[in-house]
């Protein structure tokens, strides 16, 4: 059998390296960004200096063919149903003809569509001045490094995880940053009120102009249409800009899909066995949409790849996705989560505890006692205590007595004292 | 509420570090190779252009061992000064993070106290030239029947003192301390090696090499170098317990060529002229038979370990670019591996740097 994964992003990756590990299948990946599979969240390690684009990447460029990994640096550009063989009518259901851009085609027998996420941008006037742009894929980062030059001052648009880690990059290069945030408080969707202050106030701190409340009106370029030059707030406010990095989310990539037939609403609809509307067809990662929606991390990603693995040769059953968990980094302050903390969370749902220097918080969240979450600011938390006591629903007495088992720091760092 | 930043911004503590010739190996950091290297040669076997520099220092060596600076007391103070303006470095740097701070705290201490004051004031004394922080295999003389019977049987208190502690380290502290601990106690907490590695190399650490290939390399040579220091000590006892025996003669020259080949031409010139080039830990890690031997009782007898927090990696790569022994931590932290690796010196510097909260040396 011949296995065509679309994409090398972890989602496709993982896969392809669990079909090998799980059978003798024929494996290809072809992907267009890329010739190799790298770390898409170490971008921005990249763009600071801390990391060549090479140490980005997880496997030696061995890996692959050690492996029996085929890779191809190519677009797909388009799927269709193989007529080379099979019944009476030179039809074989559930076989395919994957077509590449530069012309090569590949029979599949099966075929996963690891397509992955691209930026999501509302058709702003201005937006595709010379000096805007994204963060989310290696172009981008080519990209930064020519905008950057000779630049002066930038706005990031979106107070999401993409927009800090845009203006922790923009900032580091030594330009004065500016954010635009539609929330009164940074990540206040998400955060409670007391953390999304003090992360609020920490970016602040780090010199970045952080506008609350503020939407981006229209960005608008220089004399005679040349680069970027001033952008307007929805307040009508001008700031100046000579680069604008627009991190306004990220949407599934599913062209290829909506015209290869797939069923597709925000993503390519799947069940939880990942299969998509054409038989032998299977979607996974960023671009993959199940009857509850879209899950766009890496680390779901990554789960995705393995399962579908397990689904193609051995028939497995449906994905359970385990107790939530996520963590990301807002210039200096690492955010670990595990389970549901509502952005709503107050003395009455939840323990709250804060240090200031350094800025340390954690915060319990409970239902009638029932520990339901437990995320940590500035204090590292270990997975499997804190999923442990949510999946076995412990209280918030126990939970607070041991706080101490779950926490993750180096050692030699004051304790955490709920 | 009032929030004042007192915090460096560890998260810019490698800003740029790629983009430095310095570095990453541009053409300054050759040139700091070669200098680097000239020095040690010209330590090891052609110190007369030294003789002025050391002269220089004759007030320092007739203060502290009461003799004339030779090139060795230059070398000796020219190593400490290089730890302690480093060593403030590396405190500045990693001033928010305790494990860093203690650490090079003490191996400041230990390399001031046990490698450069007390050698010079036993010189002094007329008592022998003792460092207490070194042990075979890493000295091995140490373990020599010359050295040990002189100090064991020796009436003199201090010397008796000497072969006592040479031989309770080697053989009761290390493997314990080991087991508890992991090598870390002794390479990044006492060893003088360790204190240039740890605080000179802190800005090289990045040059080390990750791959596959390297690491077996690695395990070839340390253990051959581990196998040849053994056969030495072994050869020397021999011809010790058994002069009459034909291998006799021959003891003393192996003995040679081992100091000659990897006592100073791989410790010293390759070890630390080699900084700028490959990482502060190239004796460590391809070299020193002493790290070979807690290496192996860190992989089969320790509680030591990393631990990688769950599924939490996002395989960004810092831990392994920052790993001066060119572990390649992130194949084992994105598959929720703990690491276990002989040549981890445990200088922790990985899990911080990990942006993710994924890693933490444990002893289990
Ligand atoms: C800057 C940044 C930081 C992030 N940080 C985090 C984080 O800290 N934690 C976290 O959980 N998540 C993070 N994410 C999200 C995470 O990176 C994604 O969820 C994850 O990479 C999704 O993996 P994937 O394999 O589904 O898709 P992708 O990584 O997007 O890979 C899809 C690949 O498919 C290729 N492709 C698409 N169409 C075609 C075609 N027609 N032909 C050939 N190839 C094609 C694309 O070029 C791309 O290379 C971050 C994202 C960004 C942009
Ligand atoms: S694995 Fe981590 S602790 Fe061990 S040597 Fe490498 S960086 Fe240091
Ligand atoms: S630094 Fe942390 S997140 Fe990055 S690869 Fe290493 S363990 Fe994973």
């Amino acid at each position: 059998m011949r296995i065509v994964i679309i994409g090398n992003g972890v989602a496709g990756i993982t896969a392809a390296r669990y079909l090998r590990k799980l059978s003798d299948h024929e494996i290809i990946v072809v992907s267009e960004e890329a010739p190799y599979h790298f770390s898409r969240p170490a971008m921005m390690y990249v763009s600071m200096g801390h990391m060549t684009y090479d140490n980005t990447k997880p496997y030696e460029d061995w890996f692959w063919k050690k492996n029996r990994i085929e890779l191809v640096h190519d677009a797909v550009s388009a799927i269709a149903p193989s007529f080379s063989s099979g019944d009476e009518e030179g039809f074989s259901p559930g076989k395919y003809v994957v077509a590449m851009l530069r012309g090569e085609t590949i029979d599949a027998d099966t075929i996963i569509f690891a397509t992955g996420s691209e930026p999501a941008w509302f058709g702003w006037t201005g937006e595709h001045l010379p000096g805007v742009q994204a963060y989310v894929h290696k172009s981008d980062l080519e990209a930064l490094e020519r905008n950057v030059q000779g630049a002066r001052n930038a706005v990031v648009v979106g107070g999401g995880l993409i927009g800090v880690e845009a203006a922790e990059v923009l900032h580091a290069r030594g330009l004065h940053v500016t954010m635009l945030v539609r929330e009164s408080g940074f990540y206040r969707r998400v955060f409670p009120a007391e953390e999304s202050d003090i992360i609020t106030k920490h970016i602040a701190a780090q010199g970045i102009d952080l506008r609350l409340s503020t939407e981006l009106d229209r960005i608008v370029g220089g004399e005679n249409g040349g680069r970027v030059d001033h952008v307007i707030t929805s307040s009508g406010e001008r700031i100046q800009a000579d680069v604008v990095i627009l991190a306004t989310g990220v949407k599934p990539t599913i062209d290829l899909a909506k015209q290869s037939g797939l069923n597709t609403d925000r993503g390519i609809l799947i069940n939880d066995r990942f299969e998509t509307s054409l038989p032998n067809v299977f979607a996974i990662g960023d671009c993959a949409q199940f009857e509850h929606g879209v899950e766009q991390l890496w680390y779901t990603a990554r789960a995705h790849g393995e399962h579908v693995a397990r689904v193609i040769i051995e028939g497995a059953g449906p994905y359970v996705r385990g107790t939530y968990f996520n963590s990301a980094k807002f210039f200096e302050l690492e955010w670990q989560v595990y389970g549901e903390i509502p952005a709503d969370s107050d003395s009455t749902t939840s323990e709250y505890w804060s240090e200031l220097q350094p800025i340390r918080c954690l915060r319990i969240a409970h239902r009638n006692g029932v520990v339901i979450g437990i995320h940590g600011i500035g204090v590292r938390l270990r997975q499997d205590v804190c999923t442990t006591w949510i999946d076995a629903g412990a209280t918030i007495e126990v939970v607070r007595k041991n706080i101490q088992s779950a926490v993750f720091d180096p050692e030699f760092t004051r304790k955490v004292t709920v | 509420m009032n929030y004042i930043e007192l915090t460096v911004p560890d998260s810019m503590r490698n800003h740029g570090t790629m983009w430095s010739r310095w570095k990453s190996r541009g053409v300054p950091a050759y040139l700091l190779a070669l200098l680097l290297t000239g020095f040690y040669v010209l330590v090891y076997w052609f110190p007369e252009p030294l003789a002025p520099l050391a002269s220089l220092l004759d007030p320092l060596a007739q203060l502290l061992r009461g003799s004339a600076a030779d090139r060795w007391f230059l070398y000796g103070t020219v190593y400490t000064i290089a730890v302690f303006v480093m060593g403030a470095r590396m405190l500045l740097r990693y001033r928010t993070q305790r494990y860093h701070v203690y650490r090079t705290l003490t191996l400041m201490t230990v390399q001031l106290m046990m490698s450069y004051l007390i050698p010079a004031l036993l010189a002094r004394m007329g008592s022998k030239e003792f460092y207490f922080s070194y042990f075979w295999p890493l000295k091995p003389e140490y373990l020599f029947p010359s050295n040990i019977s002189a100090l064991v049987q020796s009436d003199n208190g201090l010397l008796m003192f000497m072969g006592f502690w040479t031989i309770t380290m080697t053989v009761v502290a290390t493997p314990v301390l080991t087991y508890f601990y992991g090598k870390r106690w002794y390479c990044s907490w006492v060893c003088g090696c360790g204190a240039l590695a740890e605080t000179a190399g802190d800005p090289f650490r990045q040059n080390s090499d990750k791959t596959l290939s390297a690491w077996k390399i690695e395990r070839w040579m340390v253990h051959s170098v581990l196998a040849s220091v053994v056969s030495v000590t072994g050869l020397i006892w021999w011809a010790n317990v058994d002069p009459a025996s034909p291998i006799a003669p021959y003891a003393q020259d192996a003995n040679k060529v081992y100091g000659f080949l990897i006592g100073s031409v791989f410790s010293g010139v390759i070890g630390v002229g080699f900084y700028p080039l490959m990482g502060a830990r190239v004796w460590c890690r391809f070299g020193c038979p002493m790290a070979a031997v807690l290496g192996l009782i860190q992989k089969y007898a320790s509680r030591f370990r990393i631990t990688t927090n769950g599924s939490q990696c996002i395989s960004c790569g810092n831990c392994s670019t920052y790993c001066e022994m060119g572990i390649d931590v992130r194949a084992y932290a994105q598959r929720g591996e703990d690491i276990k690796r002989a040549s981890c010196v445990g200088c922790g510097v990985c899990a911080t740097v990990c942006p993710r909260g994924v890693l933490k040396l444990e002893n289990h």
